[in-house]
């Protein structure tokens, strides 16, 4: 297995005309977390879903644990269950029960028998502590809980890299620090992870990597200390000044 | 509305005189012995027209799903399929389509040399089913897409593939939206299995053309005629609306 596990080499992506991506280069290390994080139309989501194939890239290469993301339906199907991917809406099936929520992928995608994937689905709940909330439905949840229910839905297909797109940007304030410590909680676990969000106190306690992006560009790369205390470029030191002068 | 009915009563019961210009409603006189073995002839109809209409919008609810799904293709080859399924059938009216089915489409199978014999009761359905599919198709279309596309995005990334996500995401989601639009489409096509009649299917309509032929009574009976498919669609009517509360009491929180 290799020590890389999501390789981008000068991708490019384009939306009808619009030059969304230019030149990505990034490299995720196999237990890395690395954040994303820039204004808004950046292409910093684009980057994530360009890496679980929700997205094409048009241009450049995308390796996931060394498979290449290729038209191939085969290399896509592969990668998808062992990607996760935590919305900014969380996305759960509003017509299933949490339960129903977290064992669907381990039954159907994994082949998995009920009473292992519930088996499966209660340790998770249990991890991101709402066992209690199975039988619920997810419109009877908080948005907190929802995403965390979101978060154990991902988990149950035990998957190599998790991703998440401004996981806490659609919460309440009261509710982002729950999602957030079961966030912690997971890297502190040595998952892999590649997380878009401005919460900067989450990015310094948790990130090996940060990433500042704009206009569809890695302005800047760097670890964190270096990042927050002495960012190189004009645009990735406004945004920081923007986004903690509060 | 009392006072509609009431001069529309009147204004039957004045013209509903045959050339001699005596009343006629005899015809369909239950009280009488002829009048009820006519209305009982009349009525018999009624089997048949339901029969063809359930069965051909059974066939329409599978056929506009397999219609649909190319439709939501990211390819543009299967999107193209679909289009040009829809706006064809769609623009062939059902007449020209029936006398199509019954006295062609049995042309070209005996040209591939297959002997399919095409019965009124079966082009009725074919004719009916296909007609109705490209309707229920669009259905399907404007339900699918109803979905956000983040539950389809959520279904792949845990693996599931197209089927998967179509059966345990999407349509579960999509059918109570349809339901009571589909169940709509179905007083369409109990409206027009009256067609079924011209090719010899012995449904309501057809009962009520050769009664008019034998008796020669087309007023009275033809109202008859309105008033039976008047009570099969009202029927129809209460059991959508049954339909939709309970859809929308089952919808859970």
């Amino acid at each position: 297995m290799s020590d890389t596990a999501i390789e981008l080499v000068d991708v490019d992506k384009w939306f009808g005309t619009f030059h969304v991506l230019k030149g990505i280069n990034l490299t995720v290390k196999t237990g890395e977390k690395v954040v994303i994080c820039g204004p808004s139309g950046s292409g910093k989501s684009t980057v994530v879903r360009c890496i679980n194939r929700l997205e094409e890239h048009q241009k450049g290469i995308i390796r996931f644990n060394g498979i290449e993301l290729t038209n191939d339906p085969k290399s896509v199907a592969s990668i998808q269950g062992q990607i996760g991917m935590v919305f900014q809406q969380f996305n759960l099936f509003p017509h299933l029960s949490v339960l129903e929520n977290l064992i669907l992928g381990p039954m159907k995608a994994r082949g998995l028998s009920r009473a292992k994937a519930v088996e499966i689905a209660q340790h998770y709940l249990n991890r991101v502590r709402i066992p209690e909330q199975a039988d619920k439905m997810p419109a009877q949840l908080s948005g907190g809980q929802q995403q965390r229910v979101a978060i154990a839905r991902s988990l149950c297909m035990e998957p190599k890299v998790l991703l998440f797109d401004e996981p806490t940007s659609a919460l309440d304030p009261e509710m982002i620090s729950e999602v957030l410590d079961v966030m912690v909680e997971l890297a502190q676990d040595g998952m892999t992870m590649v997380v878009v969000t401005h919460e900067m106190g989450f990015a310094r306690k948790v990130a090996d990597k940060m990433v500042f992006m704009d206009e569809g560009e890695i302005v800047e790369q760097s670890a964190p200390e270096a990042f927050f205390n002495a960012p190189t470029s004009a645009r990735c030191r406004k945004f920081l000044s923007q986004i903690l002068q509060h | 509305m009392k006072k509609l009915g009431l001069a529309l009563l009147v204004l039957l019961g004045l013209s509903g005189c045959g050339s001699s210009g005596t009343w006629g409603w005899y015809v369909i006189d239950p009280t009488t012995a002829s009048g009820w073995v006519n209305i009982k002839f009349l009525v018999s109809g009624m089997g048949n027209t339901i029969l063809i209409s359930v069965i051909a919008a059974a066939i329409s609810i599978v056929l506009g799903l397999i219609v649909a799904l190319p439709g939501q293709s990211t390819k543009r080859g299967w999107r193209i399929v679909n289009r040009v399924y829809v706006e064809l059938v769609r623009s062939i009216p059902l007449l020209p389509m029936l006398f199509w089915v019954f006295y062609g489409l049995p042309i070209i199978f005996k040209s591939m040399g297959l002997d399919i014999p095409i019965d009124p009761f079966w082009g009725a359905i074919i004719t009916l089913a296909v007609s109705d599919s490209a309707f229920t198709a669009e259905i399907y279309r404007s339900g699918i897409q109803s979905i956000a596309k983040g539950q389809k995005e959520a279904a792949q990334t845990i693996g599931l593939n197209y089927a998967q996500t179509m059966r345990y995401v999407i349509l579960p989601q999509a059918i109570r939206r349809i339901l009571p639009p589909l169940a709509n489409q179905f007083i369409y096509i109990v409206k027009m299995s009256a067609f079924a009649s011209v090719i010899g299917m012995q449904e309501l309509t057809r009962r009520a053309n050769e009664l008019v032929v034998t008796e020669y009574r087309p007023l009275e009976i033809y109202s008859l005629l309105i008033i039976e498919y008047l009570v099969l669609v009202l029927i129809i009517s209460a059991g959508i609306r049954w339909l939709e509360r309970r859809m929308g009491s089952d919808e859970r929180q």
